[in-house]
Formats: C-alpha cells, structure tokens, sequence
C-alpha cells in the first residue's frame, strides 16, 4: 500500500498530552502537587507567605547543582565532588573578599577554581578514560582538603570592603508588589532557562544525549564525545562553585564542613527529575521539581511535628517511587508496543 | 569509471599481516558481496576504506582521484557512509535525531541559532519515505523493530548523497520478514546510483542482492566474479579453502 508523505508525518504526532503523561517529572510533579495540597489542609502555616518564601529559597541550593548534575548524568556519568567543589569555591571567595579584595575579583577567583576543578575532572574522565565516581570521588576529598587548607580551618564571616554586597547577592530580596522572591529563585529560574535552552535547542544539548544513549554510536557518527564530556564536568562544577557563591552570600559565614553530603542530596534530585543514571535522559525541570520536592519533604516534616531524622527515610522513599515508577512505565511501553 | 578501486592493498599489525595485495574495484550502482570467515580480513579491508587506519601499501582511488584517509570524517567527506553491524544507533533519541546526529539542521543566525526540529522531522520522514519503510521520524528508537532501526541507519548514510555505502552484517540479528526489509533497502541504494559493498556470513542474503561477490581467505583475496556465474556451494568452497581459487 503506497505511503504518502502526509501520512507519515501525521502518524508522527504525539498529542502534548500524551507526551506530558509519559514522563516521570509529571508525575513528581503531581505528586509535589498533591503533597502541597495535604500540607496546607493539615498544616495550615504551610501556605504562609513566610514558609513559602522559605521552601522557595532553600530549595534553591540543591536545584542549581542538580541543573550541572543533570547534564552529567545525562551522559551516563556522575559527578560526587559538588559538595566539596561547593565548599571550596565559598572558601575561596570569602578569603579572597576577607583579603581585602573586591567581591569581583572573589567571584572570579571562585569560579576560576570551579573551572580548574572541573577541566581536573573532565579530562581525567575523557581524556584518560578514568571512572567518573573515582575520579569525582578522589576530588571529593581533595576539594575538602583544600577548602581547609586555604582557610586554615577556621570559619570566615568578615568579606572585606565588599562584605555587604556578597550578602546582598546570597540574601537579598525582589519586591513584586506584596510578593518577595529571593535572589536565589531568581538565579535559578535563569539557569534552569539557560539549562533547558542548551539541553533542548543546542548541538551541545543532542550530544549531551547522544553520549547517555549510546557512547559508542556518538564516537563513530562524528561526535566529539571526550570534548563533550570535558565540559559537562566543566559545567557541573561551576554550578557547585556558582551555588557555593551565593550560599556564601546568604549564610554570611563559611566553614569547612558546608555542603558535606550535598552530593547525595543533588544526586536525589536528579533522579527524583527523571534523571536516569544509565544515562540518556534528564530534563532541567525535572532538576527543580526533584529539588523541590526534597525541600517540601524537608519543611513538611518540620512543620509536622516529625523528627528531622525521619527525613532521609522519606527522600531515600521518593527516590525508589520514581525509579520504580520509571520502571513500570518502560515496560508498560514495551508491552504496548 | 569506477567508484571506488583499490591496488595492491595490504595492512600489517605489526609482525601479522590482515591484508595482502587486495585489489577491488566497484561502479556507482553496484552491489558487492564481500565474504570470508572470521579474520579473513573483511573488517579490516572495509575499516581502510572508512577512514579507521589506512592502508600499510598499496592504493585507493575515489572517482579517480587517489585518496588516503587517517579519520572516518575524511571518507564520509570523500562520499563513503557506513553502516555498522550493530547500527550505531542511540536508542533514548529519536529517528530524526539518530539520522541527522552530529549534521544536525539549524535556523537562525549563528552563534544564536537552535536545533531546527521541524526541518530535520521533514527531511527524515521524506527519507523513510523513499525508503518505503514505515520508520516514524518522532519515534525513539528503543522502540523500533530490527528493520526499522536499519531504516534509520540506511537514512542516515543518505543524508550526504553518498557515492559509496559499506554495511557490516546488516541481516546479521532480525527476524526474516526484517531481512527482506533491509534487502529492499540495499536494493533502493542500488537503483539511486549508489555502490553498496556488503559484507555478510549470510549466503542467502548476498546471492538475493549483490551483483558480485568477493572472497577474501586469510587476508588475500581468492575470488571476484559475478554472482550469476557463482554458486553458494562454490562460495563456500572458497571461504572454507575447498577450492584454492576461481
């Protein structure tokens, strides 16, 4: 029977529905939903301005490394060194600023620090064929070593001529009319955008995938799949350094144990976003939602009365629901098909 | 003129020699069944010709013109595609993707400009077309059966217009029905001017396609002729050693 071209391309369309439906950041989402719903029927503070304003703010930190997360995952790769990346990159922009220098030349020394460390590990990774959660995990200790190193292990608070700046960047405050939004939502919504952008409408973004698909495959079609990998480890590494300037910001302090164990908290969000460690697949709002819900977890327990030590029991649940969840769709697709 | 000739080619691997003075000659619109068993030094011969290593001696000409390539990328320029035994396809993109990864189509001006989806869906969907395969350019391809897959990566080597396209055991892991997909899809490259060097173990499927077979034993190439004037028992014969030459 003759195939016309129309045809073709008419059996191609997917409603948005139906596409919306088969993704697992949806359904966390939903589930985000539902949970915001039971909190504010049971818990009634939950809806304040003042603990929304909380959640939206906090959540913040662990969204903007998962965006860099989610890249590095796409690719099939994983990245343990943010939390200390994270720690390091604050440390050097409040000694740098507590030198007496200004909060530019802090920011630039920070991110220049995350640059280095994440070049260390892209090449490490992709040039010289090292595991990323070896390589990642030796700069986990060696980027905590350092940030004591270059503190003397001491907690810095005073940021030099600047200090009040670099508190602004971390704490301060949009004012929409009777609404508040902290500056950390506002440099998320930006990122997330940026991330999106380039995971979706960018060669980087198609490769990015491509990689996580089939490694192989990228190789032998013409992608540059070691210079890709350098920079999602670039990338994931300014995301720590970024996030460690604005906590930096925001804290007014650093010590030498900020963001211990963030990587695992990072990781969870990307996965709970429908990051799939195989590699392949990740989405940028998956990384916000993963990221919101751990918040959520987080305040709601507070707000419930339970203990905070409860919390990682109902993270380390929502991770297993949305794998399993991935799971059950996958092979409900394959049966369908 | 043909297409694609080589002279005299031979590889070494340091003190093992994979290839021995092949010469092989092919014309645009002309399938040649490339067969020997293991390590006869079929892969190897087609890896030169892809651009993966070349040659130790000896020499290829494209269109006439001698040419020698140290990367994949010089001899997809030279107008040679490949499709790889095991497709080289990533299962988590789609068809479109797959078929246009890394020549991937743009609009807007650069350095702003962004993946043109609808264009690369188009043109896609247009190749399945030509393809008679019923391929859906939307679709993942973890989703699709053997033959489709084949479809993509037979698209793919499409999009350059190329003068030559090497496949490495294409029927070698689907079903039967998907093998006469992918025959039909060797067939079309032939009828659209393009010389196919196809390498299989499977005897049935060079006899229903190619229009000559080449016999490579031990690196050395021990037949060329026209399949009408072979046989598979006489193929046979002369991978296995049972008859020296013809």
């Amino acid at each position: 029977m003759a195939i016309t071209l129309d045809d073709t391309i008419s059996r191609q369309q997917h409603t948005i529905l139906t596409r919306l439906l088969s993704r697992q950041t949806t359904w966390v989402f939903v589930a985000v939903l539902v949970f915001c719903i039971y909190m504010a029927v049971v818990s009634p503070p939950f809806l304040t301005g003042s603990n929304l304003f909380n959640i939206t703010r906090n959540f913040t930190f662990t969204a903007i490394i998962a965006l860099g997360m989610t890249i590095v995952i796409i690719t099939g790769g994983i990245d343990l060194s943010v939390g200390s990346v994270l720690c390091l990159c604050s440390m050097v922009v409040a000694v740098v600023m507590h030198a007496g220098f200004s909060i530019y030349v802090g920011i630039g020394a920070s991110l220049a620090t995350a640059l280095l460390v994440g070049t260390f590990n892209g090449v490490l990774i992709a040039y010289v064929g090292m595991p990323p959660f070896v390589v990642t995990l030796g700069m986990l200790s060696i980027a905590r070593s350092l940030a004591m190193v270059t503190s003397g292990n001491t907690t810095v608070f005073q940021f030099g001529p600047d200090h009040q700046k670099l508190l602004t960047v971390g704490g301060g405050l949009l004012r929409l009319g009777p609404l508040s939004v902290a500056y950390p939502v506002i440099y998320t919504i930006l990122l997330a955008l940026l991330v999106g952008y380039i995971l979706l409408w960018t060669k980087f973004g198609r490769y990015v995938f491509a990689i996580g698909g089939n490694e192989q495959a990228a190789v032998l079609t013409g992608v540059p799949v070691r210079l890709v990998k350098l920079a999602v480890y670039v990338i994931s590494s300014l995301s720590a350094g970024i996030c460690g300037i604005i906590m930096t910001g925001w804290l007014g302090a650093v010590t030498t144990n900020l963001g211990t164990g963030m990587e695992l908290q990072v990781i969870a969000a990307a996965v709970i976003g429908g990051a799939n460690l195989a590699g392949g697949a990740g989405t940028a709002i998956g990384a916000l939602i993963g990221a919101a819900l751990i918040e959520i977890i987080r305040n709601s327990l507070g707000l419930l009365g339970v203990s905070a030590f409860w919390q990682g029991v109902f993270i380390g649940a929502a991770i297993l629901l949305a794998v399993l969840f991935e799971r059950i769709r996958a092979a409900t697709q394959r049966y369908s098909s | 003129m043909a297409v694609l000739e080589l002279s005299e080619v031979s590889k070494n691997f340091g003190a093992i020699q994979a290839l021995n003075n092949v010469t092989l000659s092919l014309e645009a619109g002309q399938v040649i069944g490339l067969m020997g068993d293991n390590g006869a030094g079929k892969s190897t011969l087609v890896k030169i010709i892809a651009g993966n290593f070349p040659a130790s001696h000896g020499a290829m000409r494209i269109d006439g013109r001698e040419v020698t390539f140290h990367r994949p990328i010089e001899a997809r320029q030279a107008g040679i595609e490949i499709v790889y035994q095991d497709l080289a396809l990533c299962g988590n993109l789609t068809a479109a993707a797959n078929v246009f990864l890394s020549r991937e189509i743009y609009r807007g001006i650069a350095p702003l400009h962004v993946l043109d989806y609808s264009a690369m869906y188009k043109r896609a969907a247009e190749l399945f077309k030509e393809l008679k395969s019923e391929t859906r350019a939307r679709d993942l391809v973890k989703q699709m059966s053997g033959g489709q897959c084949q479809a993509v990566a037979i698209a793919r080597t499409m999009l350059s217009e190329p003068k030559i396209v090497l496949m490495d055991e294409p029927t070698a892991a689907i079903s039967v029905r998907q093998v006469a997909e992918v025959l039909n899809l060797i067939k079309h490259l032939r009828d659209r001017g393009i010389a196919v060097i196809l390498i299989s173990h499977r005897m049935p499927d060079v006899f229903a396609v190619a229009d000559r077979i080449a016999v490579l034993r031990r690196g050395t190439k021990v037949a060329d002729k026209q399949i009408a004037s072979s046989s598979p028992e006489e193929v046979t014969g002369l991978i296995t050693g049972a008859i020296e030459r013809a």
